[in-house]
């Protein structure tokens, strides 16, 4: 029988190594797998590279991993916020790279690996700072930047409902980011409200299926 | 201050440019307020970058669910028909031509229509970019609006854009507190003015050749 499910955030966690690229889901506070990133702190990984579209908002979740200054490198579209004081404060102590990156060239890059695309040609960025020194093409008359998909160890993931399989099903705009960085991930790690039998999630309606899911715990036991 | 559209004025100048069905995704700041602005018995789509189509208004008070927010990271309400969806579909629509209209604001739109409005490149600034890059590629057509000039009384509106780009050639259209003004190959073409304002006094705020329409 499979059963991907793990009994503690603990255990879910705990091969998460020092250095690793963890992409971790939501966009602000919605979606942010706070249980999993508390459990990543306490666990103690350092150097991290992490990938999502913010940079932490006040205290809790992503800011709190930044805080605790476990992370070597951000990948990111919006670091800056009125919230972000963790990241002001890395950045400008030389403490943190960042690399930002348009949000759907990020949402795209994370797409591609999880698709097994090489590589490819947007117009986003064209002629910008974001685009310099990158390969650039001409299409039916229309200027492309080259970009590259980002691969993760592990994707930390929020989502609503999920079962033994691994499959999900996310609540309103807290999806965001995660189908796609639980595609990307050698590792994907769910934080579900509630762990179903299978077969109580509608097949038509699985927003991830469990092939992109390796574990899934409960985010309050 | 005469001769000058208010902030709402604008809002509802660029609100009668959006027809019934269209797809429109409106930026944060001064472009949100066009919401206010779009009749009730006018059925348009309101895109959220973050994953929704069919976006309402804010919540009543103690009605916020913070699993339902707009780009902005604001409480919004979902209208009925309205969908959720993930990220790399909310940006296919924005990238692959599927909206009808952005709106944005920005800091400088040279009269080639490029545009400027992610970062000051101020040596000591956080550089932070989100979705403006995409939204000003990928939609059909991208509406600016902003106050004409600085509150130092620079024009916004320039030959070439001093600040970083965000996308180049994509601006179709300018509201402004002083006009409506198209992009067009043959130049800066204005297609309307504030109330009591002279050609040549637009012509003088604005850093670039201006054409009557």
């Amino acid at each position: 029988m499979i059963d991907k499910t793990f009994e503690s955030l603990e255990r879910a966690v705990a091969d998460i190594h020092d250095g690793a690229t963890v992409m971790i889901g939501g966009f602000g506070n919605a979606g942010m797998p706070s249980a999993l990133i508390d459990a990543l702190i306490a666990q103690g990984a350092r150097d991290l590279t992490i990938v999502n579209n913010n940079a932490g908002n006040g205290e809790t979740g992503l800011a709190a991993l930044l805080k605790a200054k476990r992370v070597r490198k951000i990948i990111c579209s919006f670091p800056r916020q009125a919230d972000s004081h963790h990241f002001d404060a890395l950045y400008r102590a030389g403490e943190i790279e960042l690399e930002l990156t348009p949000q759907g060239n990020l949402a795209e890059r994370i797409r591609a690996a999880g698709a097994g695309i090489g590589g490819f040609f947007t117009p986003t960025g064209y002629g910008t700072q974001l685009a310099e020194g990158k390969e650039t093409r001409v299409i039916d008359g229309r200027h492309y930047v080259l970009e590259s998909p980002i691969h993760a160890d592990f994707a930390l993931i929020k989502a609503l409902r999920g079962d033994r399989w691994g499959n999900l099903v996310y609540r309103k705009t807290a999806r965001n980011f995660g189908p796609i960085m639980a595609m990307a991930a050698k590792t994907t790690i769910a934080q579900v409200q509630q762990v179903v039998a299978l077969g109580e999630l509608d097949p038509e309606v699985i927003v991830t299926p469990g092939i992109f899911v390796q574990r899934v715990v409960k985010e309050a036991a | 201050m005469t001769n000058r559209y208010t902030r709402d004025q604008m809002a509802a100048r660029v609100a009668q440019d959006i027809q019934e069905g269209a797809y429109v995704n409106l930026g944060i700041g001064l472009p949100t307020k066009v919401a206010n602005y779009l009749p009730a018995d006018r059925e348009v789509f309101l895109h959220s970058e973050n994953g929704l189509l069919g976006m309402g208004p804010a919540p009543a008070a103690g009605e916020e669910d913070d699993d339902l927010i707009n780009a902005g990271k604001q409480p919004v309400t979902l209208l009925t028909g309205g969908a959720f969806f993930h990220h790399a579909d909310s940006f296919a629509m924005m990238r692959g031509g599927h909206l009808d209209i952005c709106v944005l604001g920005a800091f400088q739109v040279s009269a080639k229509g490029d545009l400027a409005n992610w970062h000051t490149g101020a040596p000591d600034a956080i550089p932070a970019v989100g979705g403006a890059m995409d939204l000003a590629l990928g939609a059909k057509q991208v509406f600016v609006m902003m106050e004409h000039q600085t509150k130092t009384g620079e024009s916004k509106i320039v030959e070439a854009c001093s600040y970083p780009l965000t996308a180049m050639t994509c601006v179709s259209r300018i509201y402004t507190d002083m006009a409506v003004l198209d992009v067009t190959k043959d130049g800066l073409v204005v297609r309307e003015m504030a109330p009591g304002l002279s050609f040549e006094e637009l012509q003088a705020a604005t850093a670039a050749p201006l054409k009557k329409g």
